[in-house]
């Protein structure tokens, strides 16, 4: 199927969905690492998506609707989140600016933009159990994904899969980054809520690109 | 839990009208996006101070906006950092012309949010600069972790920087003044029970009836052990000494002690908690010159308190001591 901006508006309804459904499960995991407001801030921030959904123009181009997203998350969802998903977002649009229809490629660079975009705001590296933990597994299998000659559906499959392994890997570590590192050895047995819900929003990427 | 609300869900906004109702004389207040500004702000050419947080600290940071201390506070969700939006209204609203200094609580939230803000008043030709408050000792500061967090010293750098703006200094200068005295306070708290953030409705950690959580975070982040209550004078030992040993303070310093209320904590236990600081630091030779009691960096509901003590020098001393004129720390005016 085309991955076109109709599919950009459905994965964002999708994520706005799937966070709703997932918000209880975000904040008990952020209440036992963190400080419990991870599912609240992000209901918060893609609830306030969903009416700008109806503004976009008919020319709107992926880009764009992923730029409303960055900007809507930016000044309604505050915490560590807020800049952090705000920054993801704005780069994935960037890497995808002006292009009508995604292809694999341009998925690959979405999913690396929005990667490297999370690192830029929190330089966090892999393993220091955060949301990084979930988006660099998921770009590496994206990228070999499209190498195997997959679909952009396949594609974004592999990537949902590896952030959903990278959110559970992230069961045994020891947080270096955000309010979890204060725990030290406490945080061990605990699920990154960042990450959880990174690959959240990876599956709505990918579940929006088989359904329809 | 009970609590005096209406609905979890507007918690700031009610709580922040009721501040403007009460305070009106002192501050100006914005409900969208929402801060608090001081009532004769812009001052053209005074340096401005704005910081912020999540809500459930009160009366930090609202509390000191007025004369002497902040120019603006931008209070976010219950524990939640403000997004840039708010910060750079109230940046702009407050800007007389000779910058804005941003305090920020060592939390990364708090620091990614104002970073952001921070590029955005630049774009705009605002002069920001940023000094962040790592004063808990609780948190080992490494590589490992996001740092120190913020705590109780924030009143002591709104404060101290608040008066060095109001005396005229430019922006460097009072960047420089905040960024010292962050430099020699250290905090420390206990906590005896959680609190419940409203919307979440829940303890965010649970405590049995006789334990206690040293090191306790202004949001009820774990601290460093968790252990059987105590005598209060033995829990003020066990926190006062990794505060003195981190400066470290010696024999022949004089020093500001600050003993600070989690927010379910009464005075009477909070001054007996100052009783036995003063004694264990005179033990050291340190000597109190000037004091703090009272609930100033809370946690909701949370019974609990911290001790934070500052080097003071004859700079110090005298900002301290100059006029201040807000809801919750008003002298000299």
């Amino acid at each position: 199927m085309t991955l076109d901006t109709a599919w950009a508006v459905r994965w964002i309804r999708a994520s706005a969905a799937v966070i709703s459904e997932h918000r209880v499960e975000l904040i008990t995991l952020d209440r036992d690492i963190g400080d419990g407001d991870h599912g609240e801030n992000l209901d918060r921030g893609f609830s306030a998506v969903l009416p700008k959904l109806d503004d976009l123009a008919d020319d709107a181009t992926p880009a764009d609707a992923l730029k409303l997203v960055a900007t809507t998350l930016i000044s309604t969802v505050g915490g560590a989140a807020g800049p952090l998903y705000g920054t993801a977002y704005l780069k994935a649009a960037g890497a995808i600016a002006g292009q009508a229809e995604l292809d694999g490629a341009a998925i690959v660079a979405l999913l690396t933009a929005a990667r490297d975009g999370v690192v830029l705001r929190g330089k966090a590296a892999p393993g220091d159990k955060t949301m990084v933990d979930a988006w660099t597994p998921a770009v590496d299998a994206a990228a070999a994904a499209l190498s195997n000659g997959s679909d952009e559906a396949g594609i974004l499959d592999a990537a949902a899969t590896a952030a959903e392994g990278g959110a559970r890997a992230t069961e045994p570590l020891v947080a270096h980054k955000g309010r979890a590192s204060y725990l030290g050895e406490r945080a061990i047995g605990h699920r990154d809520p960042g990450a959880q819900s990174s690959a959240l929003l990876l599956r709505a990427a990918a579940d929006t690109a088989t359904d329809a | 839990m009970k609590k005096l609300i209406n609905d979890p869900r507007r918690v700031v906004e009610e709580a922040v009208a009721g501040f403007e109702a009460a305070h009106g004389d002192l501050v100006a207040v914005s409900h969208d996006p929402i801060y608090i500004a001081r009532k004769d702000a812009p001052r053209q050419g005074k340096v401005a101070l704005v910081s912020g947080g999540g809500s459930g600290h009160e009366p930090l940071h609202g509390g000191f906006v007025g004369f002497g201390m902040l120019d603006a506070a931008v209070p976010g969700p219950v524990f939640t950092s403000p997004t840039p939006d708010p910060i750079l209204a109230a940046t702009k609203a407050v800007d007389g012309g000779a910058g804005v200094l941003h305090i920020v609580k060592n939390y990364t939230g708090d620091v990614l949010n104002f970073e952001t803000a921070a590029d955005l008043a630049a774009a705009d030709g605002i002069d920001v600069q940023t000094v962040i408050v790592d004063d808990d000792v609780a948190v080992k500061d490494s590589l490992y972790t996001a740092g120190r967090r913020g705590v109780a010293g924030t009143v002591l750098v709104e404060k101290i920087a608040g008066a060095a703006a109001e005396r005229g200094d430019d922006l460097a200068s009072v960047a420089a003044i905040a960024t010292r005295v962050n430099s020699v306070t250290r905090s420390m708290g206990v906590a005896l029970t959680p609190c419940v953030v409203p919307h979440a409705g829940e303890p965010s950690f649970t405590l049995a009836d006789d334990e206690i959580e040293i090191g306790i975070g202004i949001h009820g982040e774990p601290g460093r052990e968790r252990i059987k209550i105590e005598p209060a004078d033995a829990i003020v030992d066990r926190i006062l000494a990794p505060i003195v040993d981190d400066l470290p303070f010696a024999s022949g310093d004089r020093v500001l002690l600050f003993v600070n209320g989690l927010g379910g904590t009464p005075q009477v236990e909070l001054y007996i908690v100052f009783r036995r600081a003063a004694e264990a630091l005179a033990e050291r030779g340190i000597t109190v010159s000037r004091t703090l009691v009272g609930n100033f960096v809370t946690s909701l509901e949370m019974q609990g308190m911290s001790i934070t003590v500052m080097r003071l020098d004859d700079e110090l001393e005298q900002l301290w001591d100059a006029p201040v004129q807000t809801a919750a720390l008003r002298w000299g005016r």
